[in-house]
């Protein structure tokens, strides 16, 4: 490990529930359903997440609980029952159904296994009823994916084909990019985990290697292991170091030579650099706070500090998972801190003393920070869009710089006359 | 348990929210799990707030409910007043603290501060926002005023002052609620009559113990104020108007309610022509094509019920649909919608709303940011009137929605989607040129006719699969189709619709040509 400070702090959090990753994961399997089992605090949440763009019927909803559902667990079974019949015989094209776990139905502890077990068995596999949890009191934002990811996998069928197993949502566009790029390096078996159709589930055995995309599915890869596969340790695929180092060591796990690696990485690698400098100039020597949130705090600072020449004065990250993150923690310069929780009125302190050019937040906080001069980047938008990979690397950096950028245009720089 | 994709009102903690970021000098402890912090954003995004909303979460864990809940929430409520010194306490829960019992208001009575604290009791899987923001303020209002007594108080014409009044609902989330209280403020300064306290956005605690100073309580939003009003005028005898100033005929009455409980006498430019420029806009010739205009309405009881009134007697619409999705309203609603020879569409649903629209094919849409979204689909021209709302709908600009400007902003709102007179006219002069494109729309580049056309396939497709199950459907004939192509799209659906029925009810199996003006002639006569 470098070394890095790792401090621990607790207090009022500021921070999605895991609800949040259903505004991703429903785009990413269209054949899906997500009903959440909440309150109407739940469907706010998720309305309010999604920018309330509903242009189609959404493919996820709500089963709100309402007081009656509370006096009697049996009823509220049947009631679960009653919705779920409800909204598939409206929704015949629906493959899977995910119940999702709230905060009031895990207090109140209503058995969503036994409900999906149940639905499974009266369905006879028409549509598949799977259930986990994204509530507020378990799982921080993008830990519902790890949650939905993890419900998947008993379903996953068994092989003894060697291939690679990318985990985690891509966008579908940059998917394609790795995987063309690792079919060129001679890795022709690539599948992906979730995949575009929920029924279409990749298969699984010790022969499968996988590589994690996203830094949050601690759970998942625990479960994947426990099916035989290897887990290969790599930094995420962020910026051309993070994406160089992630796909060499798939390329290593399955013994490709060095010089084909070389050859096919390196012309990507001067590329990106090239579109990466005009962000360098912009974001090198500028102080960076990153409040806790995606999960994607480390690696981006990682990215942002080495390739862009940025100052790191902060990482806040939810929950810490050592193991996953130890060869991006390796990759830190050293004295890095990094606050694992949130107190979140102290960590705003933190921030107006140490008046950083830019803070990674939350959509709560960057507007109040904004009116206090504090340029910001809302963390929610790096789980939608494409910045994963080499080629994608300058297109991370524009996101940081671009409020650099507006905030000099718009607050052009006066001389001081002495 | 309800199936809800979409909801038109958050939960009742959101309304309390909303009051508690209206004021100043205020802190609200919510009891509630991370995640909830969620709303934050509905402030600092829809409303563009360069500033947090004044609540402290509790963000407990599952790991917490093991232990002792009740300490940690003391442990923030502690921290919360040590830090910000509110003069006023709101201490409440969200639906999950609901369900544990911790009890946070009486918690945060028996922690020996020396400020008011005011325990909110918001039932989460009953009630919703609008009410949880009635509730929060009739609280705070009957918390800080409950001691008080009026004994010593003395009407304006014995203190030989002007009258003063209370403005009473306005909250941040609210429906142009910023600008609607300037412009009830310049109205009434113009009739010489001050106002004495708004509340709640812009109060403080210290504000709420000067509403007893008023002569009358102005019920801006009973959405949000109509409990408190009545608690005031029980209590401490204080009158309130039940007129809200939504359009001119409205304000000409809001002025008149005004002047006689005040025993005022009322002033003769109270019902002069001029004061808005609607009146004159509605009555000059560019809008002779408004008259007869279809249009569904749809929003808070408020804002529904005062677009019906400007629809019918200010701009000449036809109102087709009205409805509301605060139940709290209903009753309001309902009996205004039978004066139209309407039922009143009472729900949440908002796939209910959309399909009452595509029933009553209305060329303009009067709904919340959902309708916006469900008149876009449909390629109908559309005005929000009504929270809840998106970002676009908190312009820069001032544009009130009461008073005369009000009048005049909703004038312009609600017209400019629609074509404008003389530009229908030109179309309708020009549409058999070859350079004609059909579709062809408002400025506001609305989906228009493309939209339009969909919903016809829609309407079509629909037809054919009926008529696997009925033999009575009547067929269109290839002229026939060709003559409702020569009917401008705007008018296009409710046509075929009109003339599929009556082909119906005349038993035509086929439509032609002649079939189209026999039903135009029936519905004429």
């Amino acid at each position: 490990m470098s070394g890095a400070t790792l401090l621990k702090e607790s207090g009022p959090k500021e921070v999605f529930c895991g609800l949040t990753s259903i505004v991703w994961l429903h785009r990413r399997m269209p054949d899906a359903f997500f009903l959440v089992v909440g309150s109407r605090t739940c469907a706010h949440l998720i309305q309010s997440a999604a920018g309330v763009m509903i242009f189609a019927e959404p493919r996820f909803g709500t089963a709100i609980l309402e007081e009656r559902d509370l006096a009697g667990l049996a009823d509220a079974h049947d009631e679960l029952n009653r919705v779920v019949k409800n909204l598939l015989a409206r929704r015949p094209e629906i493959k899977t159904l995910f119940l999702v776990g709230s905060c009031p139905s895990e207090v109140i502890k209503i058995d969503l296994s036994r409900v999906a077990e149940n639905l499974n068995i009266e369905l006879k596999g028409q549509v598949t009823v799977l259930n986990y949890s994204g509530s507020g009191i378990e799982t921080t934002f993008t830990q519902g994916e790890d949650g939905a990811l993890k419900a998947l996998i008993p379903l996953m069928p068994k092989s003894d084909q060697k291939k690679l197993l990318l985990v985690g949502t891509l966008a579908n566009a940059v998917e394609d990019r790795l995987i063309s790029i690792f079919k060129r390096l001679g890795i022709d078996n690539v599948e992906s985990f979730p995949p575009r159709q929920s029924t279409e589930l990749p298969s699984i055995g010790p022969e499968t290697k996988v590589l994690l995309t996203q830094p949050y599915l601690t759970d998942t890869a625990r479960e994947l292991k426990n099916k035989g596969a290897e887990i290969i340790e790599a930094p995420f695929p962020l910026g051309v170091t993070g994406s160089t180092l992630w796909i060499q060591a798939a390329a290593n796990s399955f013994g490709i030579d060095k010089s084909i690696v070389d050859s096919i990485l390196i012309p990507l690698i001067s590329r990106a650099k090239q579109a990466l400098a005009p962000h360098v100039e912009k974001l090198s020597g500028k102080k960076l706070f990153l409040l806790p949130e995606s999960q994607l705090e480390i690696p981006l600072a990682r990215f942002l500090s080495n390739e862009c020449g940025m100052e790191i004065v902060e990482i806040g990250t939810p929950y810490l998972n050592r193991d996953l993150m130890k060869a991006e923690i390796d990759l830190l310069p050293p004295d890095c801190r990094i606050v694992e929780g949130q107190h979140v009125e102290k960590q705003l302190d933190r921030v107006r003393d140490s008046s950083p050019d830019l803070v990674v937040c939350g959509m709560g906080l960057a507007n109040p920070l904004e009116a206090e001069g504090i340029s910001t980047k809302w963390s929610i938008e790096m789980v939608f869009s494409p910045i994963h990979g080499i080629d994608q690397a300058s297109d991370l950096a524009e996101l940081f710089s671009r409020p650099l950028r507006r905030h000099d245009i718009l607050n052009p720089k006066t001389l001081t006359s002495n | 348990m309800e199936l809800t994709l979409w909801t038109y009102e958050g939960p009742p903690h959101i309304g309390a929210m909303r009051i508690a970021t209206s004021m100043k000098k205020l802190h609200y402890v919510l009891h509630a799990p991370q995640g909830d912090t969620y709303a934050d954003l509905l402030f600092t995004m829809i409303e563009r707030r360069g500033s947090r909303p004044p609540v402290t979460y509790t963000t407990f864990q599952a790991r917490d409910l093991g232990g002792d809940t009740a300490e940690l929430v003391k442990g923030h409520i502690k921290e919360a007043v040590d830090r910000f010194q509110p003069e006023t306490l709101l201490v409440g829960e969200s639906c999950t603290a609901e369900l544990i019992q911790d009890q946070p208001g009486s918690l945060a009575k028996g922690m020996g501060f020396d400020i008011p604290i005011v325990s909110l009791e918001l039932p989460a899987y009953s009630k919703k926002e609008n009410w949880g923001g009635s509730e929060t303020f009739y609280q705070i209002v009957r918390t800080l005023l409950k001691d008080h007594s009026n004994e010593s108080k003395h009407t304006w014409q014995e203190e030989k002052r002007r009258p003063r009044v209370n403005l009473l609902g306005p909250t941040l989330l609210g429906f142009r609620c910023r600008d609607d209280v300037l412009e009830i403020q310049k109205l009434l300064g113009q009739y010489g009559i001050d106002v004495n306290v708004v509340a709640p956005l812009g109060a403080s605690p210290a504000d709420i113990m000067r509403i007893p100073n008023a002569d009358l309580n102005v019920c801006l939003y009973p959405e949000i104020a109509e409990s408190t009003c009545i608690w005031l005028e029980r209590n401490l005898n204080i009158p309130f108007t039940t007129t809200v100033p939504l359009g001119v005929g409205a304000t000409q009455d809001f002025l008149k309610e005004l002047h006689e409980v005040l025993e005022m006498e009322i002033p003769q430019s109270v019902n002069e022509s001029n004061n808005s420029k609607l009146t004159w806009y509605s009555n000059s010739v560019d809008s002779n094509y408004l008259t007869g205009k279809r249009v569904f309405i749809f929003g808070d009881g408020t804002h529904a019920l005062a677009a019906a009134r400007i629809a019918t007697e200010e701009l000449g619409f036809k109102v087709v649909g009205l409805g509301t999705y605060s139940r709290e309203m209903a009753r309001k609603v309902r009996p205004a919608a039978k004066a139209l020879g309407l039922e009143a569409l009472i729900t949440n649903d908002y796939l209910e709303v959309e399909d009452a629209i595509k029933e009553t094919s209305p060329e303009l849409v009067l709904g919340t940011q959902m309708e916006r979204h469900s008149a876009k689909r449909l390629g109908i021209p559309c005005a929000v009137i009504s929270t809840p709302m998106h970002v676009q709908d908190v312009p820069a600009r001032y544009s009130p929605q009461m008073g005369w400007e009000g009048a005049n902003v909703i004038f312009d709102d609600w017209v400019h989607p629609l074509m404008m007179g003389l530009e229908e006219h030109l179309i309708g002069m020009f549409k058999h040129d070859f350079e004609f494109v059909d579709g062809h729309q408002s400025h506001l580049g609305h989906l228009g006719g493309k939209g339009n056309q969909n919903a016809n396939q829609e309407v079509k497709t629909k037809i054919s699969i009926d008529s696997t199950t009925s033999n009575l459907d009547p067929i269109w004939t290839h002229e026939g189709e060709r003559e409702l192509s020569k009917i401008p799209f705007f008018v296009r659906g409710k046509v075929r619709k009109n003339t599929e029925n009556y082909a119906r009810q005349a038993g035509c199996r086929e439509i032609n040509e002649e079939t189209l003006y026999d039903a135009k002639a029936h519905y004429k006569a």
